[in-house]
């Protein structure tokens, strides 16, 4: 099965120490930042930039999860259901610089049910997009503001974010169609 | 007045759970019978989700936009209805309640008449509570709406149920081994029914108590016959209670004072009331619950109800919640 | 006329005469006239053949107990279509349960069934009388007058007759007529309403159960009241192993008791009203098709039943035909009306008992045939028997043909059966009514 490794666990790791800085770089340092990590995956991806912007500011940046299971525009599907998380906020997010952080940027609809999410629950000051990758393809009007690799794909790809607090290891890959015979049992 | 907390280190866990699809098979909930313990599991977490939203200043979000949830009560009752309506509308779905006793349901249309007629203005998921046991049983084969049974005559209240085993875990993390004693009017009660379901599959000892002309005759039959080792019948409520992890007493209804199945209320009171005497038999951390309304000074002691083991108010909360869960659970498309 | 018709190379059993083997039966001018063996019939002019090879041969059918709802309840029943709905059975008399609108406790209501089943009847109806006016339970009727006018006995069915001083007087005033009280024998204060069996299934359904002990007390009752007025007794619908073997005593006492079992009470449980087997879908909890009074009982109660039947404690099998309407069924569990259309499933039931070995093909035709006719008596002729002169009423049938039991094929309004889906071996192929075809199976 074509699954080729696109970033290793050191390539994540700078891309990740980048994002901080650069968070760091726009927002004037941590004050007033709120990280919200995108279930599954951009939860640990939020926690460690908390960590490093932590080693950079010594500020502790509260950290949240968001699950967008109740903001979705296709509850249509009756068999297959995703597991509804607990959304786990600390604090206010009104008046504070909310940054999102998930782990692949595809269409952006997730994005747009988690920003809908955000302001149920405040009028944060500002909504910023954190992803590992963005793979294009976009159908809303969603940029990101902070984006580890691009890496362009093509609609029949598919991009697998591994997280070693999830998947045991850190690796992105993208996986092509065969040429010749598919293998389903991958 | 001191309430015991939810242990908060068990309510949220640290590890981060996989990420997974769940297949939910149910286009209806209508009792615990066929439910596995991963589909209440599911509907546990799910709830966790849902108690999150009514921690918020707005109790809302979009999930059920464009679904039209209908509540129909053949029999009365504020909270059940109550709780219901909210969760639809927490979920942005449109509410209709219907009230059987003034509407055209008792001028003669039967039952399957009125729920196509329902089902005609559009339901998505309809809400019924029935004073016959098998009503939904009936009403699924005539509609295609999913149905959440709000509880039927003797037999079954799942959401309760539901709620009660969350409202468990929340105190006690797990329900594996423990004992849980049902105390009251068995015979008559779908609390008791549904619950006999829900804790078995979930692990715990259910131990039924009551006086022996409110157990039906046929129990000792049906938990063989069901294969419900870990369910157990008490006529006295001593042993019932000893080292017990949860009480739940039940509504005892006049009635059955009246049609001759108990001598008195007195009797009653004196043999099986829960007071704080009695309690103290069961565990230092036993739960108090109770499915409502409660008859203080028939069933439970006003101390004993109000008292610091009581989570009786936090299952009405709770309600909500799983409330909201099934709503979701079943929402998305109608049954084929 | 009906045409000479001979029935050739069937089995024909015929417990009356003790008679079981290949053979030919002749019928002319509407009478058995001869039977022998195969191909040395005496011949005769006009004769029809029905080739009865693989088929059993037997007397026609008789049903004790069932109810044609005419007149009052048409669109449940007619006696026109409970009729077709016997023939197709294989049943040539039925008895026809008073429990009508207006009940049959007059000359009058009498006279119209037995009109009503002449002009529209396909095959013959006898009526039974109710034991008291309007079956309240507090007046007789007037028993000899019904008794004149034909009826073979009498009821109150439906209910039981609740008070002891009453049943008594009856029994001892219908014991002068020689007729029966049949009695429906449940003690409605202690079922107290109840769905269905007070057992396992109730408790777990959360349905008010009927325990056994409201049918037994009643039989107890009967029985004594029995010893004590020497009348015939006969008790409806056994159901349970307590009544079986109160029955079996009291035999044994020389009581004057007859009894009878329905095809449904010998081959289902308490657990149909949980849903058939053949569908795993649990959603298809809380069949009305299996309410009935008396209820669905437990497999000792069959064990028990069927026991009875061999050692002769249950002398007939009677359908206790209860046609419905589907409003009547389709509803609440608790507001569904009581009952079975039986009448065109009966065989078919009794013979997985035979075709499993429970009982065998001789005792289920004897208590379909010669035993009814004993308990009804002679004033009918002479029923339920191939004997020579006596009315051709007879009955066809295959015991291995398989069929799929689908109710909107019934003859009856009464659609209302816990067997629909069913595999059955066993189906009537021909039913004679004095000497007439009344009903032929044209399935493949």
């Amino acid at each position: 099965m074509p699954e080729r490794t696109l970033m290793s666990p050191e390539d994540i790791q700078r891309a990740l120490i980048r994002i901080a800085h650069e968070i760091v770089e726009r927002n004037k340092g941590a004050k007033d930042i709120v990280l919200v990590g995108m279930q599954t995956r951009g939860v640990p991806l939020s926690k460690r930039l908390a960590t490093t912007i932590q080693s950079l500011e010594e500020i502790t940046v509260p950290v949240g999860s968001l699950d967008i299971g109740l903001y979705r525009d296709d509850i249509s599907s009756l068999h297959l259901k995703p597991v509804i998380h607990r959304t786990d906020i600390p604090t206010d997010v009104t008046n504070k610089q909310v940054i999102l952080i998930d782990d692949v940027f595809y269409t952006g609809r997730s994005i747009r049910a988690a920003m809908d999410a955000i302001i149920d629950l405040g009028r944060p000051q500002s909504i910023q997009l954190a992803v590992l990758v963005d793979r294009g393809h976009r159908e809303l009007p969603i940029r990101a503001d902070y984006v580890g690799k691009n890496i362009p794909t093509s609609n029949n790809e598919e991009i697998k974010v591994y997280v070693k607090e999830v998947d045991g290891e850190d690796k992105v890959t993208i996986l092509s169609p065969n040429k010749g015979a598919t293998d389903e049992n991958d | 007045m001191k309430t015991i907390e939810p242990n908060s280190s068990i309510a949220t866990p640290e590890t981060f759970p996989p990420p997974s699809i769940a297949v939910w098979q149910h286009s209806h909930v209508l009792d615990l019978d066929d439910f596995t313990r991963e589909e209440i599991e599911l509907v546990l977490e799910t709830a966790d989700a849902m108690a999150e939203v009514l921690t918020r200043e707005v109790k809302r979000v979009p999930t059920l936009r464009g679904k039209t949830v209908v509540t129909l009560f053949h029999e009365p009752s504020t909270r059940t209805r109550a709780s219901f309506e909210l969760a639809a509308k927490n979920l942005s779905a449109d509410t209709v309640s219907l009230d059987a006793s003034k509407s055209s349901i008792v001028k003669g249309e039967s039952l399957i008449d009125s729920l196509r007629t329902i089902q005609a203005l559009g339901a998505d998921i309809i809400v019924m509570r029935h004073s016959q046991s098998g009503a939904p049983y009936l009403a699924i084969q005539h509609v295609n709406c999913s149905m959440i049974n709000a509880g039927d005559g003797w037999h079954a209240h799942p959401s309760q149920a539901l709620l009660d085993l969350y409202t468990i875990r929340r105190h006690l993390g797990t329900l594996a081994n423990l004992k849980v004693t049902i105390i009251g009017d068995i015979m008559h009660s779908r609390v008791a029914r549904s619950n006999i379901w829900g804790m078995t599959t979930m692990g715990a000892k259910v131990v039924l108590c009551a006086p022996p002309t409110l157990l039906p005759r046929g129990l000792d039959s049906f938990i063989a016959n069901c294969q419900l080792p870990n369910v157990s019948i008490e006529t006295e409520i001593e042993p019932a209670l000893e080292n017990a992890d949860v009480v739940m007493p039940l509504r005892l209804q006049m009635e059955r004072q009246q049609s001759g199945l108990l001598p008195s209320l007195r009797e009653y009171i004196q043999l099986y009331q829960l007071t704080t005497e009695r309690l103290s038999m069961a565990k230092p951390q036993v739960l108090v619950m109770h499915p409502g309304p409660i008859n203080e000074g028939i069933e439970i002691s006003p101390e004993v109800a109000h008292g610091t083991q009581s989570v009786i108010e936090e299952q009405v909360t709770n309600g909500v919640a799983i409330r909201m869960a099934l709503l979701y659970l079943i929402a998305g498309g109608k049954n084929k | 006329m009906p045409p000479n018709i001979l029935i050739s190379g069937g089995r024909i059993i015929d417990p009356g005469q003790g008679i079981d083997r290949i053979a030919d039966l002749l019928i002319t001018k509407g009478k058995i006239t001869w039977l022998g063996d195969k191909g040395t019939a005496p011949s005769h002019a006009d004769l029809t053949t029905i080739d009865a090879t693989g088929l059993i041969v037997c007397p026609g059918f008789i049903d004790l107990h069932c109810h044609l709802r005419e007149p009052g309840f048409e669109d449940k029943e007619t006696i026109a279509t409970g009729t077709k709905a016997a023939a197709k059975g294989g049943f040539t008399t039925i008895c026809c349960m008073p429990n009508t609108n207006p009940p049959l406790d007059t000359q009058a209501s009498i006279d119209y069934v037995k009109k009503t089943a002449e002009s529209e009847g396909t095959v013959q109806v006898l009526p039974v009388g109710c034991i008291t006016k309007g079956r309240q339970g507090k007046e007789l009727t007037e028993m000899n007058e019904l008794a004149k006018v034909g009826v073979i006995g009498f009821s109150d069915d439906g209910d039981p007759v609740a008070s002891s001083r009453i049943m008594a007087v009856a029994m001892d005033y219908s014991h002068a007529l020689g007729l029966p009280i049949i009695d429906h024998c449940e003690d409605k204060e202690l079922s107290d309403g109840g769905f269905m069996n007070d057992g396992w299934v109730s408790a777990r359904l959360g349905l008010k159960g009927m325990p056994k002990a409201a049918e037994e007390i009643i039989v107890a009752r009967d029985l004594a009241l029995a010893k004590l007025t020497g009348a015939k007794l006969h008790v409806a619908h056994v159901s349970t192993e307590g009544s079986v073997e109160l029955i079996r005593q009291a035999k044994e006492k020389g009581i004057a008791v007859t009894a009878e079992v329905t095809p449904h009470h010998l081959t289902l449980t308490e657990e149909r009203v949980m849903g058939s087997q053949l569908e795993k879908n649990s959603h298809l909890r809380y069949d009305t098709n299996a309410k009935v009074n008396p209820p669905l009982r437990t497999k000792e109660d069959i064990a028990a039943l069927i026991k009875g039947l061999k050692d002769g404690t249950i002398d007939a099998i009677a359908t206790d035909h209860a046609p419905h309407t589907s409003v009547d069924k389709m509803c609440e569990f608790g507001l569904a009306a009581f009952g079975i259309s039986g009448l065109e499933t009966a065989l078919a039931c009794l013979m997985s008992l035979v075709h499993n070995n429970q009982l065998d093909l001789k005792t289920i035709i004897s208590k379909l045939t010669f035993e009814p006719a004993r308990i009804i008596g002679s004033r009918y002729g002479e029923l339920g028997i191939l004997k020579p002169g006596c009315r051709a009423d007879v009955t066809l049938f295959d015991p291995n043909k398989e069929w799929i039991v689908d109710s909107r094929d019934f003859a009856s309004k009464g659609k209302n059966t816990p067997f629909d889906g069913c595999h059955f071996k066993g189906r009537v192929i021909v039913a004679l009514v004095a000497g007439k075809i009344v009903y032929r199976d044209n399935s493949e």
